[in-house]
Protein backbone atom coordinates (compact mmCIF):
# COMPACT_ATOMS: atom_id res chain seq x y z
CA UNK A 1 0.00 0.00 0.00
CA UNK A 2 2.60 2.30 1.31
CA UNK A 3 4.77 0.98 -1.79
CA UNK A 4 2.04 2.10 -4.01
CA UNK A 5 1.28 5.63 -2.98
CA UNK A 6 4.98 5.97 -3.75
CA UNK A 7 4.69 5.10 -7.20
CA UNK A 8 1.75 6.93 -8.06
CA UNK A 9 3.31 10.17 -6.55
CA UNK A 10 6.65 9.67 -8.43
CA UNK A 11 4.56 9.11 -11.22
CA UNK A 12 1.95 12.88 -10.47
CA UNK A 13 4.50 15.18 -12.83
CA UNK A 14 4.69 13.20 -15.65
CA UNK A 15 0.86 12.96 -15.55
CA UNK A 16 0.46 17.07 -15.54
CA UNK A 17 3.43 16.91 -18.36
CA UNK A 18 2.49 14.51 -20.77
CA UNK A 19 -0.64 16.00 -22.45
CA UNK A 20 1.66 19.18 -23.32
CA UNK A 21 4.86 17.86 -24.29
CA UNK A 22 3.02 14.96 -26.31
CA UNK A 23 1.18 17.82 -28.52
CA UNK A 24 4.48 19.63 -28.56
CA UNK A 25 6.90 16.49 -30.08
CA UNK A 26 4.03 15.85 -32.59
CA UNK A 27 2.92 19.47 -33.79
CA UNK A 28 6.87 21.04 -33.01
CA UNK A 29 9.97 18.53 -32.51
CA UNK A 30 8.39 15.95 -35.28
CA UNK A 31 7.74 18.97 -38.22
CA UNK A 32 10.80 20.03 -37.64
CA UNK A 33 12.64 16.59 -37.53
CA UNK A 34 10.89 15.60 -40.57
CA UNK A 35 11.78 19.20 -42.75
CA UNK A 36 15.54 17.81 -41.61
CA UNK A 37 14.82 14.54 -43.45
CA UNK A 38 13.13 15.98 -46.30
CA UNK A 39 15.90 18.50 -46.94
CA UNK A 40 18.02 15.97 -48.40
CA UNK A 41 15.09 14.56 -51.14
CA UNK A 42 14.53 16.22 -54.14
CA UNK A 43 11.36 16.25 -54.31
CA UNK A 44 7.88 17.99 -55.72
CA UNK A 45 4.64 19.35 -53.79
CA UNK A 46 2.35 15.69 -54.52
CA UNK A 47 5.73 13.52 -54.89
CA UNK A 48 6.25 10.32 -52.70
CA UNK A 49 9.74 10.35 -51.14
CA UNK A 50 11.48 7.97 -52.83
CA UNK A 51 15.48 6.60 -52.35
CA UNK A 52 16.40 7.66 -55.63
CA UNK A 53 15.49 10.86 -54.72
CA UNK A 54 18.46 10.92 -52.23
CA UNK A 55 20.27 14.09 -52.98
CA UNK A 56 22.30 14.56 -49.20
CA UNK A 57 24.07 18.00 -48.12
CA UNK A 58 24.12 18.13 -52.07
CA UNK A 59 20.71 20.63 -51.98
CA UNK A 60 21.80 22.80 -49.33
CA UNK A 61 25.18 23.02 -51.50
CA UNK A 62 22.83 24.51 -54.59
CA UNK A 63 20.68 26.00 -52.18
CA UNK A 64 23.32 28.28 -51.04
CA UNK A 65 24.67 29.30 -53.98
CA UNK A 66 21.07 29.86 -56.08
CA UNK A 67 21.59 33.49 -56.44
CA UNK A 68 17.68 33.87 -55.94
CA UNK A 69 17.61 32.28 -52.58
CA UNK A 70 20.92 35.01 -52.00
CA UNK A 71 19.18 37.70 -53.03
CA UNK A 72 15.97 36.95 -50.64
CA UNK A 73 18.98 36.36 -47.81
CA UNK A 74 20.38 39.92 -48.40
CA UNK A 75 16.79 41.66 -48.55
CA UNK A 76 15.99 40.05 -45.16
CA UNK A 77 18.94 40.90 -43.36
CA UNK A 78 18.86 44.77 -44.86
CA UNK A 79 15.08 44.71 -43.59
CA UNK A 80 16.17 43.60 -40.26
CA UNK A 81 18.68 45.89 -39.48
CA UNK A 82 16.65 48.78 -41.15
CA UNK A 83 13.33 48.17 -38.78
CA UNK A 84 15.22 47.11 -35.67
CA UNK A 85 17.23 49.71 -35.94
CA UNK A 86 14.73 52.65 -36.43
CA UNK A 87 12.14 50.99 -34.03
CA UNK A 88 14.82 50.87 -31.22
CA UNK A 89 15.90 54.55 -31.61
CA UNK A 90 12.72 55.87 -31.98
CA UNK A 91 10.95 53.11 -29.77
CA UNK A 92 13.87 53.69 -26.72
CA UNK A 93 13.85 57.64 -27.07
CA UNK A 94 10.73 58.10 -26.98
CA UNK A 95 10.65 56.37 -24.03
CA UNK A 96 13.03 58.07 -22.63
CA UNK A 97 11.22 61.70 -23.02
CA UNK A 98 7.67 60.47 -21.72
CA UNK A 99 9.33 58.43 -18.90
CA UNK A 100 7.37 60.48 -16.26
CA UNK A 101 4.31 58.93 -15.74
CA UNK A 102 1.47 60.99 -17.43
CA UNK A 103 -2.33 61.24 -17.05
CA UNK A 104 -4.24 59.20 -19.60
CA UNK A 105 -1.35 56.90 -20.58
CA UNK A 106 -3.41 53.52 -19.92
CA UNK A 107 -5.87 54.77 -23.03
CA UNK A 108 -2.81 55.94 -25.30
CA UNK A 109 -1.23 52.63 -24.24
CA UNK A 110 -4.20 50.48 -25.40
CA UNK A 111 -4.24 52.58 -28.85
CA UNK A 112 -0.76 51.86 -29.32
CA UNK A 113 -1.22 47.89 -28.77
CA UNK A 114 -3.69 47.56 -31.70
CA UNK A 115 -1.47 47.86 -34.47
CA UNK A 116 0.60 44.43 -33.08
CA UNK A 117 -2.92 42.76 -32.26
CA UNK A 118 -4.58 42.75 -35.25
CA UNK A 119 -3.75 39.66 -38.43
CA UNK A 120 -0.42 40.79 -39.85
CA UNK A 121 -2.60 39.81 -43.00
CA UNK A 122 -5.10 42.93 -42.29
CA UNK A 123 -1.79 44.87 -41.30
CA UNK A 124 -0.88 44.12 -45.10
CA UNK A 125 -3.95 44.78 -46.71
CA UNK A 126 -4.10 48.04 -44.53
CA UNK A 127 -0.59 49.13 -45.90
CA UNK A 128 -1.21 48.19 -49.57
CA UNK A 129 -4.25 50.06 -49.45
CA UNK A 130 -2.31 52.97 -47.72
CA UNK A 131 0.28 53.11 -50.75
CA UNK A 132 -1.96 51.94 -53.90
CA UNK A 133 -1.12 54.42 -56.73
CA UNK A 134 -4.61 55.61 -57.69
CA UNK A 135 -6.57 55.19 -54.41
CA UNK A 136 -4.32 54.96 -51.27
CA UNK A 137 -4.60 58.05 -48.77
CA UNK A 138 -0.74 58.84 -49.22
CA UNK A 139 -0.95 59.25 -52.85
CA UNK A 140 -4.40 61.52 -52.04
CA UNK A 141 -2.27 63.74 -50.02
CA UNK A 142 0.51 64.20 -52.26
CA UNK A 143 -1.23 64.45 -55.35
CA UNK A 144 -1.36 67.95 -53.83
CA UNK A 145 2.35 68.45 -54.09
CA UNK A 146 1.83 66.58 -57.84
CA UNK A 147 3.74 63.63 -56.73
CA UNK A 148 2.16 60.17 -57.70
CA UNK A 149 4.92 57.08 -57.05
CA UNK A 150 4.38 54.15 -57.82
CA UNK A 151 5.23 52.94 -54.21
CA UNK A 152 4.65 48.71 -54.59
CA UNK A 153 5.58 48.80 -58.15
CA UNK A 154 9.45 49.78 -57.81
CA UNK A 155 11.57 48.28 -55.84
CA UNK A 156 13.33 51.00 -53.66
CA UNK A 157 9.82 52.05 -52.95
CA UNK A 158 8.20 48.77 -52.16
CA UNK A 159 11.49 48.45 -50.08
CA UNK A 160 10.80 51.57 -47.83
CA UNK A 161 7.06 50.79 -47.70
CA UNK A 162 7.24 47.60 -46.00
CA UNK A 163 9.85 49.05 -43.53
CA UNK A 164 7.45 51.58 -42.91
CA UNK A 165 4.59 49.15 -42.13
CA UNK A 166 6.63 47.19 -39.80
CA UNK A 167 7.84 50.48 -38.32
CA UNK A 168 4.40 51.39 -37.51
CA UNK A 169 3.31 47.95 -35.93
CA UNK A 170 6.52 47.48 -33.70
CA UNK A 171 7.52 50.73 -32.86
CA UNK A 172 4.95 50.40 -29.65
CA UNK A 173 6.52 47.41 -28.93
CA UNK A 174 9.49 48.89 -28.20
CA UNK A 175 8.37 52.14 -26.37
CA UNK A 176 6.02 49.90 -24.35
CA UNK A 177 9.30 47.71 -23.28
CA UNK A 178 11.63 50.44 -22.63
CA UNK A 179 8.94 52.48 -20.94
CA UNK A 180 8.20 49.53 -18.48
CA UNK A 181 12.34 48.91 -18.10
CA UNK A 182 12.46 52.97 -17.17
CA UNK A 183 9.39 52.50 -14.92
CA UNK A 184 11.07 49.80 -13.00
CA UNK A 185 15.01 51.33 -12.40
CA UNK A 186 16.34 51.77 -9.12
CA UNK A 187 15.52 55.68 -9.07
CA UNK A 188 18.25 55.66 -6.16
CA UNK A 189 20.96 55.74 -9.37
CA UNK A 190 19.34 58.20 -10.81
CA UNK A 191 19.21 60.51 -8.20
CA UNK A 192 22.66 60.38 -7.25
CA UNK A 193 23.99 61.41 -10.12
CA UNK A 194 21.54 64.07 -9.87
CA UNK A 195 22.79 65.07 -6.79
CA UNK A 196 26.39 64.75 -8.48
CA UNK A 197 25.65 67.70 -10.64
CA UNK A 198 25.35 65.30 -13.70
CA UNK A 199 22.96 67.18 -16.73
CA UNK A 200 19.74 65.22 -18.31
CA UNK A 201 21.41 64.02 -21.26
CA UNK A 202 24.44 62.10 -18.66
CA UNK A 203 21.94 60.60 -16.50
CA UNK A 204 20.57 59.21 -19.76
CA UNK A 205 23.51 58.21 -21.45
CA UNK A 206 25.59 57.16 -18.55
CA UNK A 207 23.08 56.24 -15.69
CA UNK A 208 19.81 55.16 -17.70
CA UNK A 209 21.17 53.31 -21.23
CA UNK A 210 23.48 51.17 -18.85
CA UNK A 211 21.09 50.19 -16.56
CA UNK A 212 18.02 49.55 -19.32
CA UNK A 213 20.78 47.76 -21.36
CA UNK A 214 19.78 43.90 -20.72
CA UNK A 215 15.80 45.03 -21.62
CA UNK A 216 16.69 46.99 -24.79
CA UNK A 217 19.18 43.75 -25.76
CA UNK A 218 16.33 41.37 -25.07
CA UNK A 219 13.77 43.35 -27.05
CA UNK A 220 16.46 43.90 -30.39
CA UNK A 221 16.47 40.00 -30.29
CA UNK A 222 12.83 39.54 -29.86
CA UNK A 223 12.17 42.17 -32.70
CA UNK A 224 15.15 40.45 -34.90
CA UNK A 225 13.39 36.71 -34.03
CA UNK A 226 9.83 38.38 -35.66
CA UNK A 227 11.20 39.99 -38.32
CA UNK A 228 12.66 36.73 -39.59
CA UNK A 229 9.49 34.46 -38.88
CA UNK A 230 6.79 36.99 -40.39
CA UNK A 231 5.34 36.81 -43.80
CA UNK A 232 2.02 37.57 -43.97
CA UNK A 233 2.32 41.33 -44.38
CA UNK A 234 4.59 41.02 -47.04
CA UNK A 235 2.90 38.48 -48.53
CA UNK A 236 -0.71 40.74 -48.71
CA UNK A 237 1.54 43.88 -49.80
CA UNK A 238 3.56 43.07 -52.58
CA UNK A 239 4.04 39.12 -52.45
CA UNK A 240 7.55 39.57 -52.75
CA UNK A 241 7.95 42.13 -55.77
CA UNK A 242 8.91 43.88 -57.80
CA UNK A 243 11.45 41.17 -58.67
CA UNK A 244 12.25 39.85 -55.15
CA UNK A 245 12.97 43.31 -54.06
CA UNK A 246 10.29 42.77 -50.80
CA UNK A 247 10.95 38.97 -50.86
CA UNK A 248 11.82 38.17 -47.30
CA UNK A 249 13.26 35.07 -46.20
CA UNK A 250 10.24 33.02 -44.77
CA UNK A 251 7.91 34.37 -47.63
CA UNK A 252 10.75 32.78 -49.89
CA UNK A 253 10.78 29.32 -48.47
CA UNK A 254 6.97 29.48 -48.64
CA UNK A 255 6.67 29.82 -51.97
CA UNK A 256 9.50 27.76 -53.36
CA UNK A 257 7.81 25.21 -51.39
CA UNK A 258 4.24 25.64 -52.50
CA UNK A 259 4.32 27.75 -55.64
CA UNK A 260 7.17 26.61 -57.17
CA UNK A 261 6.68 23.73 -55.20
CA UNK A 262 10.39 22.61 -54.62
CA UNK A 263 9.76 20.40 -51.35
CA UNK A 264 13.40 19.68 -50.49
CA UNK A 265 15.08 22.70 -51.89
CA UNK A 266 11.86 24.76 -49.62
CA UNK A 267 13.06 22.00 -46.57
CA UNK A 268 16.99 22.88 -46.75
CA UNK A 269 16.20 26.80 -46.80
CA UNK A 270 13.94 26.11 -43.67
CA UNK A 271 16.35 24.43 -41.70
CA UNK A 272 18.92 27.19 -42.38
CA UNK A 273 16.18 30.03 -40.86
CA UNK A 274 15.68 27.96 -38.31
CA UNK A 275 19.18 27.74 -37.19
CA UNK A 276 19.82 31.59 -37.37
CA UNK A 277 16.26 31.99 -35.14
CA UNK A 278 17.42 29.32 -32.48
CA UNK A 279 20.78 30.69 -32.34
CA UNK A 280 19.00 34.45 -31.88
CA UNK A 281 16.57 32.51 -29.47
CA UNK A 282 19.54 30.52 -27.16
CA UNK A 283 21.14 34.11 -26.80
CA UNK A 284 17.12 35.53 -25.71
CA UNK A 285 17.92 32.72 -23.23
CA UNK A 286 20.84 34.08 -21.91
CA UNK A 287 19.82 37.56 -21.24
CA UNK A 288 16.23 35.84 -19.81
CA UNK A 289 15.44 32.66 -18.72
CA UNK A 290 12.66 32.41 -16.50
CA UNK A 291 14.14 29.05 -14.77
CA UNK A 292 17.08 30.52 -13.08
CA UNK A 293 16.03 33.96 -12.83
CA UNK A 294 13.42 32.92 -10.27
CA UNK A 295 15.97 31.11 -8.38
CA UNK A 296 15.24 27.61 -9.36
CA UNK B 1 13.43 80.60 -10.12
CA UNK B 2 9.86 80.22 -8.03
CA UNK B 3 8.43 77.52 -7.39
CA UNK B 4 5.17 78.64 -9.40
CA UNK B 5 7.23 79.10 -12.24
CA UNK B 6 8.51 76.16 -12.02
CA UNK B 7 5.36 74.38 -11.51
CA UNK B 8 3.91 76.71 -14.49
CA UNK B 9 6.95 75.07 -16.55
CA UNK B 10 6.20 71.29 -15.04
CA UNK B 11 2.98 71.42 -16.49
CA UNK B 12 3.82 73.26 -19.96
CA UNK B 13 6.23 70.25 -20.35
CA UNK B 14 3.04 67.63 -19.07
CA UNK B 15 1.10 69.46 -21.79
CA UNK B 16 4.08 68.65 -24.22
CA UNK B 17 4.42 64.50 -23.20
CA UNK B 18 0.64 64.66 -23.21
CA UNK B 19 0.51 65.75 -27.24
CA UNK B 20 3.28 63.82 -28.24
CA UNK B 21 1.94 60.27 -26.57
CA UNK B 22 -1.63 61.43 -28.45
CA UNK B 23 0.01 62.30 -31.84
CA UNK B 24 1.60 58.60 -31.26
CA UNK B 25 -1.13 56.82 -30.43
CA UNK B 26 -3.31 58.67 -33.61
CA UNK B 27 -0.44 56.94 -36.02
CA UNK B 28 -1.02 54.06 -34.54
CA UNK B 29 -5.09 54.27 -34.71
CA UNK B 30 -5.33 56.25 -38.36
CA UNK B 31 -4.47 53.35 -40.68
CA UNK B 32 -6.69 50.93 -38.75
CA UNK B 33 -9.33 53.94 -39.00
CA UNK B 34 -8.60 54.36 -42.87
CA UNK B 35 -9.92 50.43 -43.12
CA UNK B 36 -13.01 50.92 -41.33
CA UNK B 37 -14.44 54.16 -43.47
CA UNK B 38 -13.30 52.55 -46.28
CA UNK B 39 -15.52 49.44 -45.50
CA UNK B 40 -18.33 51.68 -44.91
CA UNK B 41 -17.93 53.52 -48.79
CA UNK B 42 -19.18 52.21 -51.76
CA UNK B 43 -17.35 51.50 -54.73
CA UNK B 44 -17.88 54.94 -56.61
CA UNK B 45 -16.78 56.21 -53.73
CA UNK B 46 -13.74 54.67 -53.17
CA UNK B 47 -12.39 55.61 -56.74
CA UNK B 48 -13.84 58.69 -57.29
CA UNK B 49 -10.21 60.30 -56.71
CA UNK B 50 -8.77 61.82 -53.42
CA UNK B 51 -9.20 59.77 -49.93
CA UNK B 52 -11.63 61.18 -47.34
CA UNK B 53 -13.08 60.10 -44.32
CA UNK B 54 -16.26 62.00 -45.35
CA UNK B 55 -19.07 59.63 -46.47
CA UNK B 56 -22.24 57.78 -46.65
CA UNK B 57 -21.42 54.71 -44.34
CA UNK B 58 -23.33 52.11 -45.75
CA UNK B 59 -23.16 48.19 -44.51
CA UNK B 60 -23.40 46.85 -48.54
CA UNK B 61 -20.00 45.80 -48.30
CA UNK B 62 -20.36 43.38 -44.85
CA UNK B 63 -23.80 42.19 -46.86
CA UNK B 64 -22.17 41.12 -49.87
CA UNK B 65 -19.10 39.28 -47.91
CA UNK B 66 -21.19 37.75 -45.62
CA UNK B 67 -23.31 36.52 -48.56
CA UNK B 68 -20.80 34.65 -49.62
CA UNK B 69 -18.61 31.29 -48.63
CA UNK B 70 -17.43 33.96 -46.11
CA UNK B 71 -19.83 33.09 -43.32
CA UNK B 72 -18.27 29.59 -43.21
CA UNK B 73 -15.09 30.62 -42.79
CA UNK B 74 -15.82 32.63 -40.08
CA UNK B 75 -17.33 29.50 -38.10
CA UNK B 76 -14.19 27.48 -39.00
CA UNK B 77 -12.30 30.26 -37.66
CA UNK B 78 -14.62 30.16 -34.44
CA UNK B 79 -13.98 26.34 -34.11
CA UNK B 80 -10.67 26.03 -35.17
CA UNK B 81 -9.51 29.00 -32.53
CA UNK B 82 -12.00 28.10 -29.52
CA UNK B 83 -10.82 24.74 -29.19
CA UNK B 84 -7.46 25.80 -29.69
CA UNK B 85 -7.35 27.90 -26.79
CA UNK B 86 -9.27 25.95 -24.51
CA UNK B 87 -6.70 23.15 -25.31
CA UNK B 88 -3.89 24.91 -24.98
CA UNK B 89 -4.76 26.25 -21.58
CA UNK B 90 -5.40 23.33 -19.78
CA UNK B 91 -2.72 21.44 -21.09
CA UNK B 92 -0.27 24.68 -20.73
CA UNK B 93 -1.40 25.17 -17.20
CA UNK B 94 -0.96 21.58 -16.00
CA UNK B 95 2.72 21.25 -17.64
CA UNK B 96 3.50 24.65 -16.10
CA UNK B 97 2.43 23.34 -12.88
CA UNK B 98 4.75 20.27 -13.11
CA UNK B 99 7.72 22.55 -13.91
CA UNK B 100 7.17 24.61 -11.14
CA UNK B 101 6.31 22.15 -8.50
CA UNK B 102 7.90 19.05 -8.70
CA UNK B 103 11.70 17.64 -9.32
CA UNK B 104 11.71 14.77 -11.79
CA UNK B 105 14.11 13.46 -14.07
CA UNK B 106 12.68 15.28 -17.36
CA UNK B 107 12.18 18.60 -16.20
CA UNK B 108 15.15 20.28 -17.03
CA UNK B 109 15.25 18.79 -20.37
CA UNK B 110 11.21 20.12 -20.99
CA UNK B 111 11.59 23.22 -19.59
CA UNK B 112 15.03 24.06 -22.05
CA UNK B 113 13.14 22.52 -25.15
CA UNK B 114 10.17 24.73 -24.14
CA UNK B 115 11.88 27.77 -24.28
CA UNK B 116 13.64 27.29 -27.21
CA UNK B 117 10.75 25.97 -29.15
CA UNK B 118 8.87 29.38 -28.78
CA UNK B 119 10.91 30.44 -31.92
CA UNK B 120 10.03 28.35 -34.48
CA UNK B 121 8.87 29.66 -37.29
CA UNK B 122 5.85 29.15 -38.99
CA UNK B 123 7.49 28.55 -42.13
CA UNK B 124 9.61 25.93 -41.13
CA UNK B 125 6.33 23.77 -39.87
CA UNK B 126 4.48 24.45 -42.83
CA UNK B 127 6.45 22.43 -45.26
CA UNK B 128 6.66 18.96 -43.13
CA UNK B 129 3.17 19.38 -41.71
CA UNK B 130 1.50 18.81 -44.87
CA UNK B 131 3.83 15.83 -45.37
CA UNK B 132 2.29 14.76 -41.78
CA UNK B 133 -0.69 15.64 -41.64
CA UNK B 134 -2.16 14.77 -44.73
CA UNK B 135 -1.38 10.53 -44.71
CA UNK B 136 -2.97 10.63 -41.42
CA UNK B 137 -6.14 12.26 -42.65
CA UNK B 138 -5.37 15.48 -40.03
CA UNK B 139 -5.23 18.16 -42.77
CA UNK B 140 -8.17 20.15 -42.50
CA UNK B 141 -9.63 21.84 -39.13
CA UNK B 142 -8.23 19.05 -36.78
CA UNK B 143 -4.88 19.30 -38.13
CA UNK B 144 -4.89 22.80 -38.06
CA UNK B 145 -5.76 23.15 -34.09
CA UNK B 146 -3.42 20.39 -33.13
CA UNK B 147 -0.98 22.89 -34.96
CA UNK B 148 -2.23 25.40 -33.19
CA UNK B 149 -2.01 24.09 -29.55
CA UNK B 150 1.66 22.73 -29.88
CA UNK B 151 2.61 26.74 -31.37
CA UNK B 152 0.83 28.17 -28.38
CA UNK B 153 2.05 25.95 -25.87
CA UNK B 154 5.87 27.43 -25.43
CA UNK B 155 4.35 30.88 -24.55
CA UNK B 156 1.59 29.83 -22.17
CA UNK B 157 3.65 27.59 -20.39
CA UNK B 158 6.19 29.94 -19.27
CA UNK B 159 3.29 32.60 -18.82
CA UNK B 160 1.48 30.82 -16.48
CA UNK B 161 4.79 29.05 -14.50
CA UNK B 162 5.30 33.16 -13.67
CA UNK B 163 1.86 32.44 -11.91
CA UNK B 164 2.02 29.76 -10.06
CA UNK B 165 4.96 30.68 -8.74
CA UNK B 166 4.01 33.19 -7.07
CA UNK B 167 1.43 31.07 -5.23
CA UNK B 168 2.48 30.41 -1.99
CA UNK B 169 3.22 25.98 -1.46
CA UNK B 170 1.93 26.63 2.24
CA UNK B 171 -1.60 26.12 0.59
CA UNK B 172 -0.96 22.76 -1.48
CA UNK B 173 0.98 21.25 2.07
CA UNK B 174 -1.72 22.05 3.83
CA UNK B 175 -4.31 20.59 1.53
CA UNK B 176 -1.98 17.30 0.97
CA UNK B 177 -2.10 17.01 5.12
CA UNK B 178 -5.51 17.18 4.78
CA UNK B 179 -5.60 14.09 1.94
CA UNK B 180 -6.21 15.78 -0.91
CA UNK B 181 -5.13 14.33 -4.35
CA UNK B 182 -2.88 16.22 -6.51
CA UNK B 183 -5.57 16.47 -9.26
CA UNK B 184 -8.13 17.81 -7.09
CA UNK B 185 -5.53 20.00 -5.70
CA UNK B 186 -4.69 21.43 -8.95
CA UNK B 187 -8.28 21.59 -10.50
CA UNK B 188 -9.75 23.33 -7.15
CA UNK B 189 -6.87 25.15 -5.75
CA UNK B 190 -4.52 26.43 -7.86
CA UNK B 191 -6.34 26.72 -11.08
CA UNK B 192 -8.66 29.18 -9.58
CA UNK B 193 -5.91 31.71 -8.08
CA UNK B 194 -4.15 31.92 -11.68
CA UNK B 195 -7.44 33.87 -13.32
CA UNK B 196 -5.58 37.11 -14.28
CA UNK B 197 -2.69 34.48 -15.82
CA UNK B 198 -5.26 32.15 -17.63
CA UNK B 199 -7.18 35.85 -19.13
CA UNK B 200 -4.02 36.82 -20.35
CA UNK B 201 -2.78 33.23 -22.22
CA UNK B 202 -6.16 33.00 -23.36
CA UNK B 203 -6.50 36.01 -25.34
CA UNK B 204 -2.56 35.80 -26.81
CA UNK B 205 -3.83 31.82 -27.56
CA UNK B 206 -6.97 32.73 -29.03
CA UNK B 207 -5.37 35.50 -31.10
CA UNK B 208 -2.66 33.27 -32.78
CA UNK B 209 -5.16 30.38 -33.49
CA UNK B 210 -7.27 33.92 -35.06
CA UNK B 211 -4.93 34.82 -36.96
CA UNK B 212 -2.55 32.71 -38.56
CA UNK B 213 -2.66 32.44 -42.40
CA UNK B 214 0.84 30.38 -43.23
CA UNK B 215 -0.58 27.32 -42.05
CA UNK B 216 -4.41 27.31 -42.87
CA UNK B 217 -3.38 28.09 -45.86
CA UNK B 218 -1.64 24.50 -46.63
CA UNK B 219 -3.75 22.71 -44.64
CA UNK B 220 -7.30 23.81 -45.18
CA UNK B 221 -9.33 23.76 -48.78
CA UNK B 222 -12.89 25.04 -49.64
CA UNK B 223 -14.81 24.07 -47.00
CA UNK B 224 -12.17 24.05 -43.85
CA UNK B 225 -10.53 27.28 -44.63
CA UNK B 226 -10.47 30.25 -41.91
CA UNK B 227 -11.14 33.65 -42.31
CA UNK B 228 -7.55 35.24 -43.16
CA UNK B 229 -7.18 32.84 -45.69
CA UNK B 230 -10.37 33.71 -46.89
CA UNK B 231 -10.01 37.93 -46.65
CA UNK B 232 -6.47 36.73 -49.04
CA UNK B 233 -8.83 35.59 -51.24
CA UNK B 234 -10.20 38.93 -52.09
CA UNK B 235 -7.18 40.04 -53.59
CA UNK B 236 -7.78 38.88 -57.44
CA UNK B 237 -5.96 39.01 -60.66
CA UNK B 238 -8.51 41.05 -61.52
CA UNK B 239 -8.31 43.87 -59.47
CA UNK B 240 -9.34 44.14 -56.02
CA UNK B 241 -12.65 45.23 -54.49
CA UNK B 242 -11.33 47.71 -51.71
CA UNK B 243 -14.64 48.14 -49.90
CA UNK B 244 -15.13 44.19 -49.46
CA UNK B 245 -11.54 43.45 -48.73
CA UNK B 246 -11.89 46.13 -46.04
CA UNK B 247 -14.75 44.84 -45.28
CA UNK B 248 -13.42 41.06 -44.80
CA UNK B 249 -10.56 42.61 -43.09
CA UNK B 250 -12.38 44.19 -40.46
CA UNK B 251 -14.63 40.94 -39.59
CA UNK B 252 -10.86 39.77 -38.85
CA UNK B 253 -9.79 42.25 -37.17
CA UNK B 254 -12.23 43.11 -34.79
CA UNK B 255 -12.28 40.22 -32.06
CA UNK B 256 -8.22 41.36 -31.31
CA UNK B 257 -9.42 44.97 -31.21
CA UNK B 258 -12.67 44.34 -28.63
CA UNK B 259 -10.20 42.15 -26.58
CA UNK B 260 -7.26 44.86 -26.39
CA UNK B 261 -10.00 47.35 -25.13
CA UNK B 262 -11.10 45.13 -22.77
CA UNK B 263 -8.08 43.74 -21.42
CA UNK B 264 -5.18 45.89 -22.06
CA UNK B 265 -4.05 45.65 -18.86
CA UNK B 266 -3.30 41.76 -19.44
CA UNK B 267 -1.90 42.26 -22.79
CA UNK B 268 0.57 44.42 -22.04
CA UNK B 269 1.64 42.26 -18.76
CA UNK B 270 1.53 39.37 -21.37
CA UNK B 271 3.72 41.25 -23.84
CA UNK B 272 6.45 42.77 -21.26
CA UNK B 273 6.67 39.85 -18.79
CA UNK B 274 9.49 38.34 -19.99
CA UNK B 275 11.79 41.15 -21.06
CA UNK B 276 11.18 43.09 -17.90
CA UNK B 277 10.68 40.68 -15.40
CA UNK B 278 12.96 37.99 -17.07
Amino acid sequence: MQNQLGVSRRLTPYVFAAPAVLVMLFGLLYPVVDALRLSFYEVRLGEQITPQAFRGLAIFAEALSDSSNLKSMAVTLEFSVVVVVVEMAVGTGLALILEKPLRGMRVFRTLLVLPMMIAPICVGLIWRYMFDVNVGPINSVLAGFGLQPAWLAESGLAFFAICVTDVWQFTPFVFILALAGLQGLDQSCVEAARMDGASAFQIIRYVKIPLLAPILMITILMRLIDALRGLEVVYAMTNGGPGLSTELFSLHIYKSAFVTQRMGHSAALSVCLLVVTTALSVLLLAWSNPLRQRGR
Amino acid sequence: MGPEAFAREEQAGDSFRIGAVALLAALSVLPILVMLSTSLKTQRQIFSGGFSFLMLPTFENYRQVLEGRFLGYLGNSIVVSVIATVVTLVFGTMCAYAISRFTFSGRSPIAISTLLVRTIPPAVLAIPAYFILTPLHLDGLAGLTISYVALNLPFTIWLLYGFIEQVPTELEEAATVDGCGPFRLFFTLIVPLLKPGLAAAAIFTFRIAWNELVLASILTNRTSRTLPYGVYLFITDVGIDWGQLMAAGMLVALPPLVFTFVAARQIIMGLTDGAVKG
